[in-house]
Parts: structure tokens; C-alpha cells; sequence
């Protein structure tokens, strides 16, 4: 009984403690300096908080810190940024956690579940980039061996692009396991002897591919466009079989390229309903590929997201008015 | 996983039986010997057939079927009772509770979203509960660190991380100590309950998220969902434990006087059980915050985030600096919790220096300075938010990011000779050997060792498992995945008894190296995949060298305990009679702590397989890879759920037989020692 009374007896400070924090809080919550300075802040229709996924490529966050930074500074929102990936993010416009995914590329089977179904999304039209996935050899090799870039002959060269991670085959580098992908299956379909290896990320695909070019070591790997990476070093894209209207349709088939992606965005339902202006920028938010290039390549270079996006907003303010008119 | 390895310890070396008489080679060694040949003949002739090989894209039929339930979930969100009645309240009311903690802690969603209490609170309200549970270095730790959280410019992100950390102990407890109590006092709940704990505690931490997300929807709800169920089995375990530990006849002097049940277990199990409770709470705590970062993954904000963000663009300095802010939460997470276990220990109160009762008033006080400054965060800007002229986070991002650039141009020659030598040498022939050799051969290799080690039992056993995972259709992304945990447990191994050996026969080595061995056992896997990749790159080798390190420090210190535990007169009998040093050690110390040896295998091999899911993050490929692609992927969603389960069986069989060759009676003393 002593025992008890004594973990009662120390324990009890501590709910008290908890419990006078709570009342404290429940008592003084109007005078909040959270409530004050946010009420000075707001001026014209008012935003809210918008759920902004982050998905992993510098051409996503540039398009994105454009974004927020238009909504905060124009509009007064409160912008989340959430890491996520292009896949999960969907899911997230169904729960609420996430309100905008402002590059998505393709995904019908997403948009059937999300838009179509089960009308928990919206599609806020094009962005106005055109995305292009294939796989890419640096420059160098593509003056050394001019017919690689002939999907026909890749065969011939795979011993070149043997690596200790691809068991004895030719070597595709990807990048993230969560991109768009069909390389594993390009790779059974079309009879090539090579195994899809993960770099893991768009950044360490960056990076081997600097390093081919800096050492005139040979590599194939999945790339894509826009993307900032290509003024600095003009990757050369390899040709493979061309795509056709629902040569992709079974993921496990597809023997075909890529088809081009009309990147679009997308918003949840919530807020579309919600009449927030954020909704309005969202659809009104389009721009170019030398746009996105230039504003990737200044966060490549080490500016803020945030700096990057200013620069280039202070630039083009006409473009801006347009979105928000 | 550290709770498995208390458990199992204390059921530890049965002495080692009296040599026998001296005999033919045992038939242990011909049955393992001929297994060996089986398999490299086998390799030799039949190589690569039969490898059931399925290439990534593939999905068998069973992946097709798994991947129908995310079609089902879809479906039936809306009005299936199930979701209805079930999981959507269930999101709702866990959700209410991580945002209440959120809210007070990091951010709130509206204004400028701060919290409600802002540091300064947060800081002294903190820092007052640890002096109130645990003592005046932990309180000032506490302090100190939560500061230092603000200097990094990671205070927003490290109560978010804290917050959820709070919310799924708190769910965690009500959960798993009614479930302990149960366990404890009635032996068929125990028998009903531990298997399935097993199966928690293997299960690697990915295979759940994705089933979870589907299920919860992303978000700080499902996060705290997987991070209780991730936490729950060491508060289940060690509650149960310290309640069947109570002596026999402690119990029976109490039932003698006329307890009744109820106030047998409030007034005699609850309070001597509570040392173990509390040390259970303080494992259940350091695993929920390994999780919390973990579930990033599926949008809880906080640390992870950073981390996972780092890891993405390969930003070291970033990666380093979040990393540190996990480290030192759970150093205070972990410090506080022993603290109050200290505490909790029957007699402490004796030999504190402070009365009662000027401790009730010192705590009194402290809490009247606590409210003032709960206050002042409300009220000032300065107090609310973390003021921004103290904020060296880019400071040490660039100071990191410089060092490794530093690094990886004067280290790369090194770096990547390493990585494609021991990959080209060791790893790739060693995989081979697994991969290419036919299916039926290796069953029936792994049967035989099986069987070597413990009998029929076990044989059946490790079939069975194999037998899941041919049908699971992921037979070669498991024997990738096993030569990699083969590969880096070997090493673990020879670190554990190098360590080992060295801290068991010197107090001082002990006193130097145990600190830095718990450190790293409170660390969270995730983080230690960034120094490596900052190495490495992203290869396979990255995530070995990554689980190499991770399950290190159990090993060494397993051998350590070991080695110190042996009787020092044999020692000194050895040296006495002239052995060398390097004898003494070879010919005594291991073979004399060879069921240690075995336990410590034992535990890398499973906190290598746990680390190696987490690797696939970096290029580990095999299931690790599956699990991840397919959590991302909506296509290989199934296929992903099925290598999750193979990484189950893969871990019970590995997990049985290396605790059949820890529990074998060992071998004359003087024969070589075996590992």
C-alpha cells in the first residue's frame, strides 16, 4: 500500500502539472500572439492553408516554390509543404493532407481512381510543360558509337555498360523506385541484355551522369525533360520503339517509349469547393520549359527554393498577374 | 528488438556440459560438412537452373490477387461497416490526439501557425517534467538539448517528432499494458500472444506502411497507427515479465492475508513489477521514435521529413544536421526514461538527498517560473518562435556539406575501390553461389543444417519457411537479400568478437567503448544510412556497411558480456599454466563463450535484416527492394506486400536456427572454437 501511495503521491504533481498547463491554455486562448499577428496579416478574400506535396525533382520544387510563393505573398495563404511521393501523394488527396500536386505526370490509372471514382480530386488543367521520359547516354558516347542511339543496337554495346551492381548484363540507371517507370519491363520485352539498377534519386542520377561525361565513362540511364540538368550537359536520347495510342495500357507488356506527358495539376475537391483564391491560382498556373529550367537551375545552383522563385517572379510579373487575374 | 535479446538473455549459458570422452568427428560436423558439398556440387553442375527467378516487372498471380486490395479498399471506403464503424472512427480519434500534441507543441493551422505553447514554454514546461520524473541532470539535458534543437533551426520539426513520439507512447501504454497485465497473470494469454508478438517484432517496418496508409490514409494518423503497433510488443513483453517475475512465495504470503485478485495485482504486482514497466516504457519509447521518423514516408511531418528530403537530393550537410537532432531526441527520450525507471526502483527513495517534502515545494516553485514562461510564449513573439538571429542551421549544413565534398573528392579513389572490390570479391561470387544454384538444392542444403543444429523439428521448420517463399514467387530476391545479410552479419561478427574480446578482457577498453555502444543502439536505423551514402553512394555495399554498423554494437556487447562472465579462475588457471595470451583467448575466452557467440549472431542477424529494408532506400536490391518499389508503386503494391512476408520467414527461420546453435550444448573445451 506504501508503494501505491507513493507512486501517487509522485505521479500526482506531475497530472496537476499537465492539467494546469491545459486550463492555462483553455483560459488564455484568445490573447494568442499566433491569432493577433495572423489577423494583421490577412488583408482581401482569405486563403487558408494549402497542402502542397513535394514531390522528389528539382523541376517539381521549382514549379512548386513559384507557387507557394506567389500564394503567400500575393494571397496571404499559409503554405504546407509535405515530402512525399508522386503515388502517395494521390492518396493523400483523399485524406485531406495534401491539397495540390502542381506537376503530375500521366498516372491514368490514379486519375480514374482519384478524379473519376471516387471524386475526391480535380484536374486544374496543363502546367504547360511537356515532359519527356526516355533513357539518355551522355554526349560523348553518342559521337564515339553514333548508332547507339538506336534502341535497335543496344545489344551490341552492353558489355560497355557492365558495372558491379548489374550482374554480368549492360547497366540502366534509374533513378527513384517511386518515378514513372516502364524499365524493367522495356528491358524483358524488347530481349535487351540489360538489368535496371536504382541510383535512388534524381539527384544521384545527376551526379553519375556528370561524372560519365567529366570521365568519358560509358552509361545509360532514365531521364527526362524539363529538367535543368540538360543545358549543362545535352544528354543524347537513345530511340526506342515508338509509342502508339495504348501500347503502355498493361505495365507488364509495354515494349514501346514513352509516350510525351502533358504535365497537368492536380487540386483536392476540398479546396476547389472551398472558393479559395489558391484554387484559382492553381488553375491559372502555367509557363514554359525554359521558365521551370531557369528557376531549377538557380536552386541547383544554391539558392533558397524561396530566393530562386522571387528572382524569377520579380522578372515576370506580368506572367503572375495573368494567373491571378 | 533490444527487449528480445533481454528476454532471451536471461534464459542464458546453461554451463557448459562435462567433456566427454573423446569420440569420432561429431555428426554434427558430417552433417553439416556434407550440406556443404551438396550445395557446391549442386552450384557446379546445375548452375542456373531452376533459380525461379522473376524479373522485376513480373508479378505472379498471387501478386495480382494482393494487389486487388487496394482496388477493395477504394471500393469500400465509402460504406463498408467496416471502414464506417472501424477504421474511419479510428482515424478520427487518433488524429484528435496528434493534433492536440501537435498543436500545443509544434504548429498550429491557422495565423502564423504557431504553436500553442512556443519554446520557451515548451522548453521549461519539458524540462520541469523531467526534473519531476527523473532528477536534475536529465532535467537540465532536457533543456539543453530542446535549445539546441532551436540553434539547428529544427525546433518546428523536432516537436513535431516529439509531439507524435507523445501521442503514440501515450496509445502505446493504454494498449500494451493491459495487454502485458493479462499476459503476465494468465499463462494462456502468454502462449496466444507471444507468436504473434514474434511476428510484429519481425516484420520489417515498411511492409506495414503501405497496407497501413491504405487503409488510414496518409497522414499523422496512420503514423501513430503503425509507430503503436511498431512499439507495443517490449511494453506488452517486459510488462508480463515483470509481473511473472514476482517470487512464488511473495505472492503466496498476499494471497494468505485474502487478497482478492483485483487488489493483488494494484497492491503487490503492479508496484514490483513497475521497475520492468518502466523500462519497458523507456523501449517502447526509443522504438516509436526509430518509427515516427520512419513514417515520413507516409506525410508525418518532422524530422524524418528533413532526413528523407536529404537523402533524396543527396544533401549530406542537411541529412547530418536533421540526423544529429533524431540522436540527441533520443538520447533525452532515452536518459529521462531510465531516469524515471531509476526512480521507480524499489528503496530509491531512501537515498535521495532532498526530503519529500522540499522536493514537493522546490518542484512547486519551478513549476510557478514554468507557467510564467508557458505564458510569456503565448504572448511574445520572441518567446513563441525560435528567434531567427540564433539560427545556425545553414551554418552547419554548409560546414558539413564542405566537409564531405572534402571527403568524397580526396576519399572517392579509396571510397569506390573499396565498394567495387568487396563488391566484385566478395559480394557478387557469395550471391551467386545463392542465386544460381537450383532451388531444391539449397532447400534441401539449408534442411540438413537445420536439421544438424536441432533435430527434425527445426528441419520442418526452415522447409516450411522456405516453402512460403517459393510460393510467395520471390525464391531469388530472397537469396539476394540473405547473401547480403550473411555477408554483413560475418562481419558483425568478426567486429563482435574483435570488440568483444577486448572489452571483456580489459574494464578499462569496457568503460571506454559501452558508452558509445548504447548510443548507437538508441539510434534510429534511418539515420544511419546518411554518412554512407555520402560515402558510397547508392549501392548495395552502402546498405551493408549501413546494417554492419547498426547491429555491431549488440553483437560486441553480447560477446563482451560473455567473454567477463567466465569464471576468471579458468583463466588464470590457463595463464598459470603458460599460456599466451593469444592461447588464453583462442583456446578458453571464445570457445568457453561460444552460446554467447551464438546469441550475438543471432541478434546481428536479425538487426541486419531489419536494416537491410531500410537500406533498399540507398540500393540494397532483393526484397528490401520489392517492399520499397511496391510501397511507392500502385502496380507492384502486392508484389511488395508478398516480400514483406518473405522477409518475415526469412527472418523466423534465420532467427531459429541461429538460436538452435546458441542453445546446442557445447563441445570440449579445448576443440576450436566454431561460430
Amino acid at each position: 500500500m506504501m508503494k501505491a501511495e507513493r507512486l501517487i503521491k509522485r505521479t500526482l504533481p506531475a497530472m496537476a502539472g499537465a492539467a494546469a498547463a491545459a486550463l492555462l491554455l483553455a483560459g488564455c486562448g484568445g490573447a494568442s500572439v499566433n491569432q493577433t499577428a495572423a489577423a494583421a496579416g490577412a488583408t482581401g478574400t482569405p486563403c487558408g492553408t494549402v497542402n502542397v506535396a513535394m514531390n522528389a525533382w528539382v523541376g517539381y520544387t521549382a514549379d512548386a516554390a513559384v507557387y507557394s510563393y506567389v500564394a503567400k505573398n500575393k494571397l496571404g495563404c499559409s503554405i504546407v509543404q509535405k515530402d512525399l511521393n508522386e503515388q502517395v501523394s494521390w492518396q493523400g488527396l483523399a485524406s485531406g493532407e495534401v491539397d495540390l500536386i502542381i506537376e503530375n505526370w500521366g498516372h491514368a490509372d490514379l486519375t480514374k481512381q482519384y478524379i473519376t471514382d471516387q471524386k475526391v480530386a480535380v484536374d486544374a488543367g496543363p502546367t504547360g510543360n511537356e515532359g519527356h521520359i526516355g533513357w539518355y547516354v551522355p554526349p560523348w558516347m553518342a559521337e564515339k558509337y553514333p548508332d547507339i542511339t538506336d534502341g535497335q543496337n543496344l545489344n551490341k554495346y552492353a558489355s560497355l555498360f557492365t558495372t558491379s551492381e548489374s550482374g554480368g548484363k549492360g547497366q540502366v540507371l534509374d533513378g527513384d523506385p517511386a518515378f514513372v517507370t516502364n524499365d524493367e519491363a522495356l528491358v524483358k520485352n524488347l530481349n535487351l541484355d540489360y538489368k535496371v539498377v536504382f541510383a535512388g534519386s534524381e539527384a544521384a542520377l545527376i551526379q553519375s551522369f556528370r561524372t560519365a561525361q567529366q570521365n568519358k565513362t560509358p552509361l545509360l540511364g532514365y531521364f527526362y525533360e524539363p529538367q535543368w540538368f540538360l543545358s549543362e550537359v545535352p544528354l543524347k536520347k537513345v530511340n526506342l520503339p515508338a509509342w502508339t495510342e495504348g501500347c503502355d495500357a498493361n505495365p507488364e507488356k509495354v515494349a514501346c517509349d514513352y509516350p510525351t506527358y502533358k504535365l497537368n495539376k492536380i487540386i483536392s475537391k476540398k479546396l476547389d469547393d472551398s472558393g479559395s483564391p489558391a484554387a484559382k491560382l492553381a488553375k491559372g498556373f502555367t509557363w514554359t520549359n525554359e521558365d521551370q529550367n531557369s528557376v531549377a537551375t538557380d536552386i541547383q545552383g544554391g539558392m533558397t527554393p524561396e530566393a530562386a522563385a522571387k528572382k524569377w517572379v520579380d522578372a515576370h510579373q506580368s506572367v503572375v498577374d495573368k494567373w491571378l487575374s | 528488438m533490444s527487449v528480445l535479446l533481454q528476454v532471451r538473455k536471461t534464459a542464458q549459458p546453461a554451463p557448459a556440459t562435462v567433456s566427454e570422452p573423446r569420440r569420432r568427428p561429431s555428426r554434427r560436423a558430417i552433417l553439416l560438412l556434407s550440406a556443404a558439398a551438396i550445395w557446391i556440387l549442386g552450384f557446379l553442375v546445375l548452375n542456373g537452373t531452376a533459380t525461379l527467378a522473376l524479373p522485376a516487372s513480373e508479378l505472379t498471380d498471387l501478386h495480382r490477387s494482393l494487389n486487388q486490395f487496394n482496388a477493395w479498399v477504394a471500393a469500400n471506403r465509402a460504406d463498408n461497416p467496416l471502414f464506417l464503424y472501424v477504421f474511419t472512427p479510428l482515424r478520427s480519434a487518433v488524429d484528435a490526439v496528434a493534433s492536440l500534441f501537435t498543436t500545443t507543441f509544434a504548429a498550429t493551422a491557422t495565423g502564423l501557425r504557431l504553436p500553442e505553447i512556443g519554446w520557451l514554454g515548451t522548453v521549461g514546461l519539458l524540462t520541469w517534467i523531467a526534473l519531476a520524473v527523473g532528477n536534475v541532470r536529465v532535467a537540465l539535458l532536457t533543456a539543453a538539448v530542446f535549445v539546441f534543437f532551436g540553434i539547428q533551426g529544427l525546433f518546428v520539426e523536432a516537436t513535431y517528432t516529439f509531439a507524435l513520439v507523445l501521442t503514440a507512447v501515450l496509445l502505446t501504454l493504454l494498449v500494451g499494458i493491459p495487454l502485458g497485465i493479462l499476459a503476465g497473470i494468465y499463462g494462456r494469454v502468454a502462449r496466444v500472444i507471444t507468436p504473434v508478438l514474434d511476428f510484429m517484432q519481425t516484420l520489417p517496418t515498411f511492409v506495414y506502411l503501405a497496407p497501413l496508409a491504405l487503409v488510414f490514409l496518409i497522414g499523422p494518423a496512420s503514423a501513430v497507427i503503425a509507430t503503436v503497433i511498431y512499439a507495443a510488443p517490449p511494453v506488452i513483453r517486459l510488462t508480463a515479465h515483470g509481473i511473472r517475475r514476482i517470487p512464488d512465495n511473495t505472492r503466496e504470503a498476499s494471497d494468505s492475508l485474502g487478497t482478492t485478485g483485483l487488489q493483488r495485482l494494484l497492491t503487490l504486482q503492479l508496484p514490483m513489477a513497475r521497475r520492468t514497466i518502466v523500462m519497458g516504457i523507456n523501449q517502447g519509447t526509443m522504438a516509436a521514435l526509430s518509427m515516427v521518423t520512419i513514417a515520413a514516408l507516409i506525410a508525418a511531418p518532422g524530422l524524418g521529413q528533413t532526413v528523407v528530403r536529404a537523402l533524396q537530393s543527396l544533401d549530406v550537410g542537411t541529412a547530418v544536421n536533421a540526423g544529429l537532432s533524431i540522436v540527441l531526441l533520443a538520447i533525452v527520450l532515452d536518459r529521462v526514461t531510465t531516469a524515471a525507471s531509476r526512480r521507480a526502483e524499489p528503496g530509491s527513495a531512501r537515498r535521495r538527498r532532498l526530503s519529500r517534502r522540499t522536493r514537493t515545494v522546490l518542484l512547486g516553485i519551478s513549476f510557478a517560473v514554468v507557467l510564467v514562461m508557458v505564458q510569456l510564449s503565448r504572448t511574445v513573439l520572441w518567446a513563441a518562435a525560435f528567434p531567427a538571429d540564433l539560427n545556425l542551421g545553414p551554418q552547419i549544413v554548409q560546414a558539413v556539406n564542405s566537409a564531405s565534398h572534402w571527403l568524397q573528392s580526396n576519399l572517392s579513389l579509396f571510397t569506390v575501390s573499396l565498394r567495387e572490390g568487396v563488391t566484385g570479391a566478395v559480394l557478387n561470387p557469395f550471391q551467386s553461389l545463392l542465386t544460381d544454384t537450383p532451388f531444391y538444392v539449397l532447400v534441401t542444403v539449408i534442411a540438413i543444417v537445420a536439421y544438424a543444429l536441432g533435430g527434425w523439428k527445426l528441419a520442418t521448420l526452415a522447409t516450411a519457411c522456405l516453402g512460403v517463399i517459393i510460393y510467395l514467387g520471390l525464391w531469388s530476391d530472397s537469396m539476394v537479400t540473405l547473401a547480403g545479410t550473411l555477408v554483413a552479419t560475418a562481419v558483425v561478427m568478426v567486429l563482435g568478437i574483435v570488440f568483444g574480446v577486448a572489452m571483456g578482457r580489459s574494464s578499462r577498453v569496457d568503460q571506454f567503448l559501452r558508452p558509445l555502444l548504447d548510443a548507437g543502439q538508441t539510434m534510429p536505423s534511418f539515420v544511419y544510412l546518411v554518412p554512407f551514402l555520402g560515402l558510397f553512394g547508392a549501392t548495395r555495399f552502402t546498405a551493408i556497411v549501413a546494417g554492419i554498423i547498426y547491429a555491431a554494437p549488440v553483437a560486441i556487447k553480447i560477446t563482451a558480456d560473455g567473454i567477463s562472465g567466465i569464471s576468471p579462475t579458468v583463466v588464470e588457471s590457463a595463464v598459470a599454466s603458460g599460456s599466451t595470451p593469444w592461447q588464453v583467448i583462442t583456446k578458453v575466452q571464445l570457445p568457453m563463450a561460444r552460446q554467447s557467440l551464438a546469441l550475438a549472431a543471432n541478434q546481428g542477424l536479425i538487426y541486419v535484416l531489419a536494416m537491410v529494408v531500410v537500406g533498399a532506400l540507398v540500393g540494397a536490391g532483393g526484397l528490401g527492394y520489392d517492399v520499397v518499389a511496391g510501397f511507392v508503386q500502385s502496380s507492384i503494391f502486392g508484389k511488395g506486400l508478398a516480400a514483406g512476408l518473405a522477409i518475415v520467414f526469412l527472418g523466423i527461420m534465420m532467427d531459429r536456427m541461429t538460436q538452435a546453435a546458441a542453445a546446442a550444448p557445447a563441445r570440449r573445451i579445448p576443440s576450436k572454437s566454431t561460430t
